[in-house]
């Protein structure tokens, strides 16, 4: 089997790390700015010495809606993550969660495909 | 240089098409008798067309399809598509072009019939791949998520915005024209049901079928053609993300800058603006864009739109004909508020007349992603 793994593109490494049960980010090693979602170069200053770092799972709810439907509603987030860049996501287990609530990620499988999930952190400590 | 453009393109004819509900006809067909009537309404013939300006939301080569559609050959064509807002955006090019002598006669036009056709607001489709996990629903998820934060951050309403409903009623039960008439009160709209909290169906905009197009030509044309012509004295555009995830604030547009952009170019204080047209494709837009573009200080929109300031008669005049809330919204709104500009600074616009001889149109696009602002003025403000 031949080894693809040094071609894929960024988008199909973190899927791929995500696979194997790792929610990893791009960290660029000359300005050490973090970039999410995974790009070939860093947004508007144009780096492309982007490595794959763990991201640490700690994030802050920017804003959150709930979508109303008929068949049932879920909540759709933004979440700052502690390292900096934004990420649309869910937090599981709630209707709702307030704007500013810390969470914490995990992987979960929605739709039959890996995808970074969060949970309210339990009791956040200052 | 960028005072070039100013007042060197003018308005000379606008119509719309099957707004509202238009059974039984496509969007090319819509949009091309759009076309066809905005250059009788100018007193220019169809052959005499030599630019086109246009996007749909099912024409991936607008351009292309709508010269075949009207049996055209232009020598300058856009098929700029940044959303809603193309169509400020194509004024901007349409200027620019005309001034340079790349065409002579510019079209801008826009159809569709999503209303009859599915009864889903047509939206911009491309997938988001790190957004798809999560199920968003385009487009109302990024405005629901800009709404709840603005509340957030600055002690805003759900009253707040239910104002900006209510007030684009008042303005639609002054149209006949409008789609949806009728009383609306602030309890009505807070009693609608919820689709993506905080909003519910009536901080929604309409969805229905409709076109629009509007001509353009240089000003020493423009001056000896059937209708008062309505100048460009400026424009501006702006991008800020594609996905909401990628907005930097969710509380502040890029319509801070392409407002700064069309000011600069047109010359003008915001005080001499008397007809503001604002993309309304939910409640929250106009607060934002009446901070983004100067007329409130950031934070203070909810409070001032409670106030009444932009109900008929208030201290502005805001979305004349109803806006997308209550008049027309056939997924891609941004010609109409030409359309609206231009029928009020020529004074034909009955019995919601007000007095401006300046009126701004602002443009949004995808999730308050792409801003472009025009500033169109009377042959007195030139």
């Amino acid at each position: 089997m031949v080894d693809r793994s040094e071609t894929l593109g960024p988008e199909a490494r973190f899927k791929a790390h995500l696979a194997e049960g790792r929610f990893m980010i791009q960290r660029s090693r000359s300005t050490g700015r973090y970039v999410f979602y995974p790009r070939v170069a860093a947004p508007g200053s144009g780096e492309t010495d982007l490595e794959w770092v763990p991201a640490s799972g700690d994030g802050t709810v920017y804003s959150i809606t709930v979508n109303r439907t008929r068949e049932g509603s879920y909540n759709i987030a933004l979440v700052d993550l502690a390292e900096g860049p934004r990420l649309m996501s869910r937090i599981e287990g709630v209707v709702t969660a307030p704007i500013g609530a810390r969470v914490t990620a995990r992987i979960a499988v929605l739709e039959g495909e890996p995808a970074v999930v969060f949970d309210v952190a339990e009791k956040a400590t200052i | 240089m960028s005072n070039s453009l100013r007042g060197q393109a003018a308005i000379v004819g606008v119509a719309t098409a099957g707004a509202g509900e238009a059974p039984g006809r496509t969007s090319i067909e819509l949009l091309g008798e759009a076309a066809i009537a905005s250059l009788r309404d100018a007193g220019i013939a169809l052959s005499a067309v030599d630019g086109v300006f246009a996007a749909t939301g099912v024409h991936g080569v607008p351009a292309m399809s709508v010269a075949e559609y009207l049996g055209l050959k232009p020598r300058y064509f856009e098929g700029t598509n940044v959303g809603g807002a193309s169509f400020e955006v194509h004024l901007l090019q349409a200027a620019a072009a005309l001034q340079t002598g790349l065409c002579d006669v510019a079209l801008v036009a826009y159809g569709s019939n999503q209303r009859t056709a599915g009864g889903r607001l047509v939206s911009l489709s491309e997938p988001q791949w790190h957004e798809t996990p999560y199920q968003p629903r385009h487009p109302i998820t990024g405005y629901a998520m800009a709404a709840a934060r603005y509340m957030h951050q600055y002690g805003a309403t759900r009253e707040d915005l239910a104002a900006v409903a209510v007030a684009a009623r008042k303005w639609a039960n002054r149209n006949p024209d409008a789609f949806a008439r009728g009383p609306l009160s602030i309890e009505d709209v807070l009693k609608s049901r919820m689709i993506s909290d905080p909003l519910t169906v009536a901080d929604c905009c309409l969805v229905t079928d409709g076109s629009a197009a509007c001509v353009l030509v240089r000003r020493e044309r423009a001056r000896d053609l059937r209708q008062a012509p309505v100048y460009v004295l400026g424009a501006g555009a702006a991008i800020s993300h594609r996905s909401i995830v990628q907005m930097p604030d969710l509380t502040v547009t890029a319509a801070v800058e392409s407002g700064q952009r069309a000011f600069e170019m047109a010359g003008v204080d915001r005080k001499d603006v008397g007809l503001l047209m604002l993309y309304d494709a939910f409640t929250i837009n106009t607060i934002l864009f009446l901070e983004d573009l100067g007329f409130c200080p950031k934070g203070e929109g909810g409070r001032f739109v409670s106030s009444g300031a932009i109900d008929p008669g208030g201290a502005l005049n805001v979305n004349t004909n109803g806006g997308g809330l209550s008049c027309v919204h056939p997924g891609m709104y941004g010609l109409f508020l030409i359309v609206e500009a231009v029928t009020q600074l020529r004074r034909q616009a009955g019995e919601r007349q007000v007095d401006a001889e300046i009126a701004l149109c602002h443009g949004n696009g995808g999730t308050l992603a792409s801003q472009a602002t025009a500033i169109l003025g009377t042959q007195a403000t030139l």
